[in-house]
C-alpha cells in the first residue's frame, strides 16, 4: 500500500506569532519555523505502518517555499522513502493545496494519504475533508487509533464528547489528532541517509491548478490583549475578590 | 440571500451552539434556515423551529444520518445549496469534518471559526493561536462558514418556523459508523459552561483531579484540562481546551497547575475573569491571570473547596 504524506512548513510552535505593525500580516522574518506538529505524527504514522509491513512506501510533499525543502527532508529523515516539492511564494489557501494533492493522489496512486488535523498557523482544519472530497473518497478525521483490516480501515476519532469509532472503506484519507502516536526524532543516520533521497521539484502550473486565493486578506491585526491583573496571598483572599470584586462566585 | 445552518445535536436535543449560529447568520442580511439531519430527530426539529429569526426547517430523518457520517451529511447539504448563499455550521468537531467536505464540493474556500461578522462577505478569523486576528473578504458565490460560538449570543427563543420535511440524499456508502465512547458527566458542557475550573500537569494523577472536581461541583463548573493531563491520561480527550481542543469563554476559568503555553492560552483567554493557581510565580499564565495565586495546588484546592463551602455553596 502506498502512502502520501504532506507536510507544510510553519512557525515553530514554541514561537508566539506577531503581528506586523503595518496590520498587513504575521512577521515570520527570522522567526524558527518547523514542520506543523501534526504533520509530525502523521509521517510517524506512515512510517510506523512501514514498519509493519502494511505501508510499502511513503511520498512526502510539501507545497510552499524553497525552504520547505527542509521540512520534507526531516519526513525523510523519519522514514518517507521519497519526497515531491511544490513550490510557490504564494500563499495556498486549503482548497488549492487539497486540489494540488489530489492530481498527485492520483498521480502516485497512493491508497491512503494521511494529514494533520490542521496547521498551526491558519489554523484552518480543512485540507484532508477537502482532499476527501476531491476525490470522492471516504475520510477518517482527527484520528486517535488507526487499523487496517480487511481492504478497510478502523479509525477512533477525538470528537467533543469523547471518542467515535467509524469504517472506512479504502482507499481513504485521514487526518490525526494529537493522541495517535509520540513521533520519532531522526538519528543522525537516518539524517545523513535522509539527504540522499530524492526531492521532485514541481510547481502548482505543473498540476493545472490554479491557486489564486478566494479570500482576500483586508487586515491582520493583534486580538484584545489581556493585562496580568493581582497576585492573591491566600484561598480567602482569592475566594473574597471572586464573590466581592469579580461577582463570578 | 437566505442562509442555511446545519443544527448541531445527538438526534434527541439541539446543542445549544446552534442558537449561536443562528445569531451569526441573521447578521448576513438575509433569511435563515435550519437542516436538522439525523434519525428519529423530529424533537430536535421542533426546537429548532423555535429559534428566533429562522424561517424554515428542513428535516432529513433517516438512517444514513444517524452518526452524522461527514460523506453523507456533506452530499445532502450540497444537494440542498442551489438555494442558498451560505451555510453557516458551529466550530464543533462534527462541523470541521463535514464542512470543509461541502465546500471542497462546491468548489469554495471554507471561512474557519469566525468570531465577527464584518459584511456579508467579510469575516474575522483568529489564526496563529488567537495571537492574531484576520479580517478577510470572500469573492465565493456561497460561503462556507463554521462558526465560534463562543463569541456570538444567542438567539432567543419566540420563532415558530414551518417544519419541511425532505427526502435523504443517495448514500454514498464509504463509512460506517462503529461506536462511541463518549464521556458521561452530571456537570456543565465545557463549551456552555459559566465557570470552568481546569487541571494541568501539576495535578500528577487522575486521581488527584477528584480535588478539582469537588470544587466543580460546588460552583457548578465544568472540568477542563490542559494537552499534557490529557496525554498524560489524567484526563480524557474531551476535556482538553486550547488551539486544538475545545475554545472556551466562561465567566470564571480557574486554571490549577497549568502554565500557560500559547496552546491552552488560544482556548481560555476570552474567559471574563482568569484566576490561576500555580506553584511557579513566573508562570506566563499569571502574565493572562486576573487573580493569582502563587501555591502549592494540593494544599490551595481542598482550602478552595472549604472556603467555597462557608459560603453555603
Ligand atoms: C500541535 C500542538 C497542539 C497543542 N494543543 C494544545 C491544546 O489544545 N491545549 C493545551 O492545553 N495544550 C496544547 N498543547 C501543549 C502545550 O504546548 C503545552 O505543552 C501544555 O499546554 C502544557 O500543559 P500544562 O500547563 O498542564 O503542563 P506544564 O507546562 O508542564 O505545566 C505544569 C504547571 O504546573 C505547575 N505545578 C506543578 N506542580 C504544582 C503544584 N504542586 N502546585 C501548583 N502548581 C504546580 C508548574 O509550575 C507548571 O507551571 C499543544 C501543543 C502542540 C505542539
Amino acid at each position: 500500500m502506498k502512502v502520501l504524506v504532506p507536510v507544510k512548513r510553519v512557525i515553530d510552535y514554541n514561537v508566539k506569532a506577531r503581528v506586523k505593525a503595518d496590520g498587513s500580516g504575521v512577521d515570520l522574518a527570522n522567526v524558527k519555523m518547523s514542520m506543523n506538529p501534526f504533520d509530525e505524527i502523521s509521517v510517524e504514522q506512515a512510517v510506523r505502518m512501514k514498519e509493519a509491513g502494511t505501508a510499502t512506501e511513503i511520498v512526502i510533499v510539501s507545497i510552499g517555499p524553497a525552504a520547505a525543502q527542509e521540512t520534507i527532508r526531516t519526513a525523510l529523515a523519519m522514514g518517507g522513502d521519497r519526497g515531491i516539492l511544490v513550490k510557490t511564494d504564494q500563499t495556498v489557501e486549503p482548497i488549492g493545496v487539497a486540489k494540488i494533492l489530489k492530481a498527485i493522489t492520483e498521480q502516485e496512486n497512493a491508497d491512503i494519504v494521511i494529514l494533520g488535523k490542521q496547521a498551526i498557523d491558519d489554523d484552518s482544519n480543512q485540507t484532508g475533508q477537502m482532499l476527501a472530497a476531491l476525490l470522492g473518497r471516504s475520510q477518517a478525521t482527527f484520528a486517535s487509533e488507526v487499523k487496517i483490516e480487511g481492504g478497510k480501515a478502523e479509525v477512533t476519532r477525538e470528537v467533543d464528547g469523547g471518542l467515535q469509532t467509524i469504517r472506512v472503506n479504502l482507499p481513504t484519507v485521514i487526518t490525526v489528532d494529537l493522541r495517535l502516536n509520540e513521533p520519532r526524532y531522526a538519528s543522525l543516520p537516518n539524517i545523513m541517509k535522509a539527504r540522499k533521497k530524492p526531492i521532485d521539484e514541481k510547481t502548482p502550473a505543473d498540476y493545472g491548478v490554479d491557486i489564486t486565493p478566494r479570500l482576500k486578506v483586508l487586515k491582520t491585526t493583534e486580538p484584545p490583549t489581556r493585562k496580568a491583573g493581582v497576585k492573591v496571598e491566600s484561598v480567602q483572599d482569592l475566594v473574597a475578590k471572586l464573590r466581592n470584586e469579580a461577582g463570578v462566585i | 440571500m437566505t442562509a442555511l445552518v446545519i443544527a448541531d445535536h445527538d438526534n434527541k436535543n439541539l446543542s445549544d451552539v446552534t442558537a449561536k449560529v443562528v445569531s451569526a447568520a441573521s447578521q448576513l442580511g438575509g433569511d435563515v434556515h435550519i437542516l436538522v439531519a439525523g434519525k428519529d430527530c423530529a424533537s430536535v426539529a421542533e426546537a429548532s423551529a423555535k429559534l428566533e429569526g429562522v424561517v424554515k426547517v428542513l428535516l432529513a430523518d433517516d438512517a444514513i444520518y444517524s452518526a452524522r457520517l461527514a460523506e453523507n451529511v456533506a452530499e445532502l447539504v450540497v444537494g440542498l445549496m442551489g438555494g442558498y448563499s451560505s451555510v453557516l455550521s458551529s466550530a464543533t468537531t462534527m462541523s470541521k469534518n463535514f464542512m470543509p467536505r461541502v465546500a471542497a464540493l462546491l468548489d469554495v474556500a471554507q471561512i474557519s471559526e469566525i468570531v465577527k461578522v464584518e459584511a456579508p462577505d467579510t469575516f474575522v478569523r483568529p489564526i496563529y493561536a488567537g495571537n492574531a486576528m484576520q479580517t478577510v473578504q470572500s469573492s465565493d458565490a456561497i460561503k462556507v462558514i463554521t462558526v465560534r460560538t463562543t463569541t456570538f449570543q444567542a438567539v432567543g427563543q419566540g420563532g415558530a418556523a414551518a417544519i419541511e420535511k425532505i427526502a435523504a440524499a443517495k448514500n454514498p456508502g464509504l463509512s460506517e459508523y462503529v461506536g462511541d465512547r463518549l464521556s458521561s458527566s452530571a456537570r456543565p458542557q465545557l463549551t456552555s459552561a459559566k465557570i470552568i475550573i481546569s487541571g494541568g500537569r501539576g495535578m500528577q494523577s487522575g486521581d488527584n483531579f477528584k480535588m478539582i472536581e469537588a470544587v466543580a461541583d460546588k460552583l457548578k463548573a465544568a472540568v477542563g484540562a490542559s494537552r499534557a493531563a490529557v496525554d498524560a491520561g489524567y484526563a480524557p480527550n474531551d476535556m482538553q481546551v486550547g488551539q486544538t481542543g475545545k475554545v472556551v469563554a466562561p465567566e470564571l476559568y480557574i486554571a490549577v497547575g497549568i502554565s500557560g503555553a500559547i496552546q491552552h492560552l488560544a482556548g481560555m483567554k476570552d474567559s471574563k475573569v482568569i484566576v490561576a493557581i500555580n506553584k511557579d510565580e513566573e508562570a506566563p499564565i499569571f502574565q493572562v491571570s486576573d487573580y493569582g495565586l502563587v501555591a502549592d495546588l494540593f494544599k490551595a484546592v481542598p482550602e478552595l473547596e472549604a472556603e467555597l463551602g462557608k459560603l453555603g455553596l
